[in-house]
């Protein structure tokens, strides 16, 4: 295919071809940053917690009477919550569980000297001393969440206590981070004034929140029982159970003690609560997606109208070219190759705004540099894109009979 | 001359009806994402008093150490105010109005016996908060800051609140249960909600969509140590960020309150710079503050309402997109105008011939572009009460208001046709530079 004449022909329709380059190159530079932002949420809104989420449900009750004895009301309400057909397992959970949200978190030290450090310093920062989340629960929480044991034991019967604890039980990441290079397990690590063992080890799990990656799975469990006038009840049972388990978990808390308060949107299965944490994220990749689309069907459009139109006006000219013996071939791929010229135009000119976007971008939000294999997938669905446009009127170029030649408009 | 080439461009549009649609659908679409996005940055910032908000301000003290962060993930101790730092302002009586307070939620229980409590939100405060922020009251009055000394059991209830816990029947002088104390009802106010709620915990973030329900004095509830939803920050020993524990209410190195002054004229703004100023060089001289008393600062509410940051990335960025998008409509505009324009040469050039000067062709073509642009902004605004409405089914807090107003309305439809306006300038212009003879010698 020979370039020169559809350039020479380009230049009679400079500006045209120069807004039409213009529309592809925005919209290439758009769509290309809005690529890794949609693949970063659809990565973050599949991040795996470390519970058994498919089994578990939550069910909140919120006691509205002071100086009530909350461990035998537990002591009821799971001894009910039991006996409710399909339930595997129940425990009274504390106010930390991965994507719920908030923070409950301690300071804590691997040593006596770098709790002094701290406290001299006044701050945590450029110590060996870590933040990590707490999650705790009655007796047997870590079999509900279905966290996995690697090293060490469960915490025993007696060391569950509403007070300060004396055992702890740390994930992989947070006994990597307090004991680089040896094994956490025996050692004592410094809360405040309080010493505590750790004696297990378990998979990493989230915390409530999610932060940078190196943070995400500091966490320690311990056998402290909740005693809010709030109290959480993690349900484990067969995924299809779920839904009937809540609803029948509700009328027996209720029943159980009238005077509480069961509010709707508190009992919900471990799936609705990841639902909730990420539905910013899933708005935006919808929102991302539809105005990806758009800008394309948009440029789609204007592709179509103006090749529309330049078949149109060369008409007599497609009439001559075939009356001298170009074939139908001929004259398809003389559009198809001038869209592809146009296009290409655009994509050069993309990729020099995209990375212009992505600069500025940066300097806004907490954005990574824009990796560059986003480049090739944008060019080609550009590309893609204006063949797929201009298919239909190079079509009807093609079909112009060579007899029109001879007429006079 | 103008309803002549309003018919004109009529029967232009109507000749190529499609190319017509598609310029509308584009128009429309750019306007009507922008003006959605427009609209929701709009009412997050919009000013929520707007007759009081010149007289507004919020003063702000930094007692924090020298080492302490200024600025972290929860945001900075020193946008809230410890209690003797709050009550030394109020107590010095140096603005027109002076009020100390914070947000609590408590258990609010109906009259009648046997129902169930529910949570309410509401604000403990200082007596002064109702004249200097304005709210309406319905029946009853407010507190006076004898009252505030003295601790008084007594709480202004939000009209829903009232209606709701009393059946509609008086409130006015009955007890009401919240949490674990009765208090006696002195005033009902009109549900008053500010959007956003500018006098709250920064870590409320706007407080969109929610309401305060009743108003308690604050040395009552610093008395009955009621909880509070205030973010605690305190800075001796480690800096433990929390909830607030017995004690911590009046701790001088624990901050949670917001304070807000009324100030009547430059004067007087400048008077209490100076006082804020002094002040803060009077701790720093006792040795209670480690920082420069430079950095006092006394916001006008307008700057506050900004300095809290309360769009989130994530809007922005939907903007950004949104005007992006419109940038891309636009152009697209821009190129099949031009090419409508110029299939019309030989028009242009009999038109030309017979004596039409350039400037009326542009005129021609310019109201062609107009109308296009009037129909796209009808469309846009479809567009847009459909993106607002889409929006207003989130469950972030924001979306609760994002509501289209008249002025908005207005713009929307401006902008469509500076828009379509400005798309139109070029291609009108290209028209009408076509030469007469030219065109016609080839026909």
């Amino acid at each position: 295919m020979q370039l020169r004449p559809i350039l020479s022909s380009l230049r009679h329709h400079k500006l045209t071809a120069f807004l039409l380059i213009l529309q592809t190159a925005f919209t290439c530079a758009i769509v290309i940053n809005a690529l890794p932002m949609i693949a970063y949420r659809i990565e973050r809104t599949s991040t795996p917690s470390g519970v058994d989420e498919d089994c578990l449900s939550l069910a909140y009750v919120s006691g509205i009477q002071k100086n009530v004895n909350q461990q035998a009301q537990h002591a009821t309400d799971l001894d009910a919550l039991r006996r409710i057909p399909g339930v595997e397992s129940v425990a009274v959970i504390g106010s930390g569980m991965p994507f719920k949200g908030g923070e409950n978190s301690y300071g804590i030290c691997p040593s006596a000297s770098a709790m002094q450090e701290a406290m001299s310093a006044q701050s945590f920062d450029k110590t060996d001393c870590q933040h990590p989340d707490v999650y705790n629960g009655s007796p047997g929480f870590l079999q509900v969440m279905g966290l996995h044991l690697v090293q060490g034991s469960d915490f025993a019967e007696g060391d569950y206590s509403t007070g300060d604890v004396p055992t702890a039980i740390l994930t992989r990441s947070l006994a990597a981070k307090l004991y680089p290079g040896e094994s956490a397990l025996g050692k004592t690590m410094f809360q405040g004034k309080t010493q505590i063992r750790v004696i297990g080890i378990i998979d990493d799990v989230l915390r409530p929140m999610l932060r940078d990656a190196g943070q995400d799975h500091l966490v320690m469990l311990w056998p402290q029982l909740p005693d809010d006038t709030g109290s959480t009840y993690l349900l484990r049972s067969a995924p299809g159970d779920r839904e009937r388990i809540l609803n029948e978990a509700k009328a027996v808390l209720v029943k159980i003690n009238p005077n509480r308060l069961v509010p709707e949107a508190y009992q919900r299965t471990f799936a609705a609560v990841r639902h909730k944490y990420f539905q910013r994220d899933v708005t935006m990749i919808s929102l991302l997606i539809a105005s990806g689309l758009g800008l394309l069907f948009v440029t789609a459009l204007g592709i179509t109208g103006l090749a529309n139109f330049w078949v149109q006006q060369r008409r007599r000219t497609i009439g001559i070219r075939r009356a001298i013996g170009a074939t139908r071939g001929n004259i398809l791929r003389y559009f198809q190759a001038e869209n592809f010229l146009i296009v290409s135009f655009g994509i050069v000119l993309g990729i020099l705004l995209a990375f212009a976007l992505n600069l500025t971008l940066m300097n806004f939000y907490e954005l990574p540099r824009l990796p560059l294999y986003y480049l090739p997938m944008g060019a080609v669905m550009l590309w893609l894109l204006g063949q797929l446009a201009v298919l239909g009127p190079a079509l009807r170029a093609a079909a112009v009979p060579p007899v029109v030649a001879t007429r006079s408009v | 001359m103008f309803a002549y080439y309003l018919d004109l461009a009529w029967h232009s549009l109507k000749r190529s009806p499609i190319l017509t649609a598609l310029m509308v659908l584009a128009i429309g679409l750019g306007i009507g994402a922008s003006m959605t996005m427009i609209t929701v940055l709009h009412v997050m910032s919009d000013d929520p008093l707007p007759e009081r908000s010149g007289m507004l301000y919020y003063p702000h003290i930094d007692p924090l150490p020298k080492d302490y962060p200024s600025q972290s993930e929860w945001g900075n101790a020193a946008d809230n105010m410890t209690w003797p730092d709050a009550m030394a302002l109020l107590h010095a009586r140096k603005a027109e109005h002076q009020a100390a307070m914070a947000g609590g939620s408590l258990l609010a229980w109906p009259a009648r016996q046997g129902e169930l409590p529910f949570s309410a939100d509401g604000r403990y405060t200082t007596a002064d908060f109702f004249s200097m922020f304005g709210v309406p009251l319905e029946r009853g009055g407010a507190w006076s800051s004898f009252d505030d000394q003295a601790k008084a059991r007594v709480v202004v209830l939000s009209h829903t609140l009232a209606a709701k816990l009393f059946d509609n029947e008086e409130a006015l002088g009955r007890s009401v249960r919240l949490g674990d104390n009765f208090y006696r009802v002195i005033g009902v106010s009109k549900d008053w909600a500010p959007q956003p709620m500018f006098y709250a915990d920064p870590s409320a973030k706007g407080g969109f969509g929610k309401i305060d329900q009743f108003f308690i004095p604050l040395d009552t509830a610093a008395d009955l140590k009621l909880d509070s939803s205030n973010d605690f920050t305190g800075w001796k020993g480690g800096g433990n960020t929390g909830s607030n524990v017995d004690g911590e209410y009046k701790d001088p190195s624990t901050s949670w309150l917001q304070v807000w002054v009324q100030l009547k004229d430059a004067a007087q703004v400048r008077d209490y710079q100076q006082f804020l100023y002094n002040y803060s060089a009077q701790q720093h001289a006792l040795g209670r503050f480690e920082r420069s008393p430079d950095l006092t600062q006394l916001y006008p509410m307008m700057d506050w309402v900004s300095h809290l940051n309360l769009v989130p990335g994530d809007v922005k960025l939907q903007s950004w997109l949104a005007l992006g998008f419109l940038l891309v409509c636009m152009t697209n505009i821009v190129a099949l105008l031009l090419a409508k324009f110029l299939r019309r040469s030989g028009e242009v050039s009999v038109r030309r011939a017979m004596g039409a000067r350039r400037s009326d062709i542009f005129l021609q073509f310019g109201i062609e572009s107009l109308l296009i642009g009037s129909f796209g902004g009808v469309l846009g605004i479809a567009i847009a009460e459909l993106g607002l409405w889409s929006i207003r089914q989130r469950p972030d807090q924001y979306a609760k208001v994002a509501q289209m107003n008249f002025s908005m309305l207005l713009l929307t439809v401006l902008m469509a046709i500076v828009a379509s306006a400005l798309a139109g300038l070029l291609p009108a212009w290209r028209a009408s530079r076509v030469a007469p003879a030219l065109q016609l010698k080839t026909q």
